[in-house]
């Protein structure tokens, strides 16, 4: 028997309308998630990488239920939870929690640490008396390694790694399954970015989480996860293990990805062959017929490049990729 | 502990701006003086107004009556003082009471947008299409004289402007990453509204009242004098403007010391106000704490 994922997303699509004039005359469609198909298992950490535009972002608010899908389904532990309501809802919101990009906007500026903590408790468990509360708050303070002198702090107070920790104490105070983790680092330090990852990595083995996390920096998900998705205006162009994707990569848009990475070895740097893709991103307004990347791929296959969008298909035992080249009958 | 370090500093920022502080002092003493009228008036008989002195009907300001007196022999200083309490109760129960109708109005209206959002909106337009001052006239005539419908007119007239305030406020805030977050935490939406929300849009709003103190009395004394006011003989500046009206060519003071009391309590909000909107912006203040609140 299989086991069941965590967390399934079937087919998801996310076009944004846009509207002109009085009467909101819709005149076209973002098409910002178009058809997304994963599984993120017990445990497990999926990282999402893609440049800005390619709607990883809006997967994880749909996942977030902060948008609504235009299509397609969301299971988390065998339940579609685009229908929650009441109960349930709130069951799903003990379960999946998030960390977003920006913890000075992520945290209400006229709050303090410890109320910012102890909200999701004052929320989901009315049992608890205030005690008890803020012996979980400074509970998790610890474990997320922020000074208990803190609590009484607004976040303005904050440094970045500290305020950025905070939002992950909120997010885990609740002790949820699945952790949501929108660019948890782009916009800290370097220095710090490096003590948030091991943080989370620490994190995720203590309370056996699985994590989606969500960036533009491949150092920073091939450091944390499991397996990885590379997106490209909307879709997934290919899906592997973390080692496996590194060491083989398939998709030519994955390939010039990984070789701009920087490298800290200056002479293996020059030795290494960089692909480069001409041009920009296309608008996810009006993509590329046939593979979104065709315009801008150096491989160009054949003519179906051009009409017909390539299928993800399993290549390899749990290697996913979307490219004509390596579509065999 | 941080609010009181930051109000500290705005308590500073306003002592070091010379003129929001003069204005903080005219604001201060004019509550003060309401607060305490009734007994510090002279004649406080005079001051209700039920007396008649006929014997010293119209006498020029004097170290006895140093406003003057009245057509009936009122001592002018007993009724200004007195009148300070109606403008100050009429000044913060119109804004109150715009405040608790117009704030909770535009903070929903801009949370939920769509449909619901612009049907409310809209009525606040359909308020805000009269000048305000013909809509407050409007709805005394027909509430009739009196205290309380000055009240009612002149806050009827005011809630769209917080309203529209509080909507726009609302509608950048609503987007912010910590609402998001509230959200995905699963908070429920009066939580998210009064917890989140409303304490970050607040300031400008906040401002905005406090420069509408002023306004408020200088709208009252205005119905007032326009006859649909409070009754007399009620001490009230306007209409003790209006009442020396009749007499200005013989006794000049009846008008003119309600008027300076309405001008400089009008002015000391107007600066008070001023400085406040300097001090909280968000802008200046970072500037300002970032030097460590010394300035």
């Amino acid at each position: 028997m299989m086991i069941m994922p965590l967390l399934e997303v079937k087919n998801l699509v996310k076009y944004f309308p846009i509207r002109k004039g009085l009467t909101g005359k819709v005149i076209g469609y973002i098409k910002a998630v178009d058809g997304v198909s994963f599984k993120i298992n017990e445990n497990e950490v999926l990282g999402l990488v893609g440049e800005s535009g390619s709607g990883k972002t809006t997967i994880a608010r749909c996942i977030l239920l902060l948008y609504r899908p235009t299509k397609g389904d969301i299971i988390f532990e065998g339940r579609s939870v685009l229908t929650l309501r009441g109960n349930l809802l709130r069951w799903y919101r003990t379960r999946v929690q998030a960390v977003f990009q920006n913890p000075f906007l992520s945290l209400n500026p006229m709050m303090k640490v410890k109320d910012i903590i102890a909200e999701p408790l004052k929320t989901h468990r009315k049992d608890l008396n205030k005690e008890e509360i803020y012996r979980m708050v400074y509970d998790i303070m610890e474990k997320v390694t922020l000074p208990k002198d803190l609590a009484d702090r607004y976040p303005y107070d904050l440094s970045g790694g500290q305020a950025q920790r905070v939002a992950i104490a909120r997010a885990l105070i609740l002790k949820p399954r699945l952790l949501i983790l929108d660019e948890p680092t782009s916009a800290l330090d370097v220095s710090v970015q490096a003590q948030i990852l091991n943080l989370l990595d620490d994190l995720k083995k203590e309370f056996r989480l699985s994590y989606l996390i969500i960036s533009h920096d491949l150092s920073v998900v091939r450091y944390i996860s499991d397996k990885i998705a590379v997106m490209y205006l909307g879709k997934i162009v290919e899906m592997a293990d973390s080692e496996e994707l590194f060491e083989k990569p398939l998709h030519p848009y994955t390939q010039a990805l990984i070789s701009a990475v920087p490298e800290p070895d200056p002479d293996f740097f020059k030795s290494r062959k960089r692909i480069k893709l001409p041009g920009e991103i296309p608008s996810a307004l009006n993509p590329p017929p046939g593979c979104r990347l065709h315009p801008r791929c150096p491989l160009k296959v054949d003519e179906r490049c051009k009409v017909q969008e390539p299928p993800l298909i399993e290549v390899e035992k749990g290697h996913y990729v979307a490219c004509w080249k390596y579509y065999r009958r | 502990m941080m609010v009181s370090s930051e109000v500290k500093l705005m308590m500073k920022l306003l002592i070091k701006n010379k003129v929001s502080f003069a204005g903080f002092i005219i604001v201060l003493t004019f509550i003060f003086v309401g607060i305490l009228a009734p007994f510090i008036t002279p004649y406080p008989a005079d001051a209700r107004g039920w007396v008649f002195h006929m014997n010293q009907r119209l006498l020029p300001p004097s170290w006895k009556h140093p406003f003057g007196t009245d057509e009936f022999g009122r001592d002018m200083l007993s009724r200004v003082i007195l009148g300070s309490r109606y403008s100050l109760i009429i000044s913060v129960s119109v804004i109150g009471l715009a405040l608790l109708i117009g704030v909770p109005i535009g903070l929903v209206a801009g949370y939920l947008g769509g449909k619901v959002g612009s049907a409310l909106m809209r009525i606040a337009d359909m308020f805000l299409a009269f000048p305000p001052l013909l809509l407050a006239v409007a709805m005394a005539a027909t509430l009739g004289r009196g205290l309380r419908n000055v009240i009612i007119s002149l806050a009827i007239s005011w809630w769209p402007w917080y309203t529209r305030l509080m909507y726009v406020q609302t509608n950048s805030i609503k987007t912010m990453p910590y609402i998001d977050a509230a959200k995905v935490l699963g908070l429920r939406t009066p939580t998210i509204l009064f917890k989140h929300i409303l304490p970050n849009a607040i300031t400008p709003v906040m401002v905005q009242a406090a420069l509408d103190m002023g306004s408020a009395i200088l709208e009252a004394a205005g119905l007032s004098f326009l006859g649909v006011g409070v009754k007399p003989p009620t001490p009230e500046w306007g209409l003790l403007v209006t009442e020396g009206w009749a007499s200005i060519n013989r006794a000049w003071w009846i008008s003119l010391f309600p008027g300076l009391a309405i001008l400089i309590t009008v002015l000391g909000f107007n600066l008070m106000a001023d400085g406040l909107r300097e001090i909280t912006d968000p802008r200046l203040r970072r500037l300002l704490i970032s030097r460590g609140g010394r300035i």
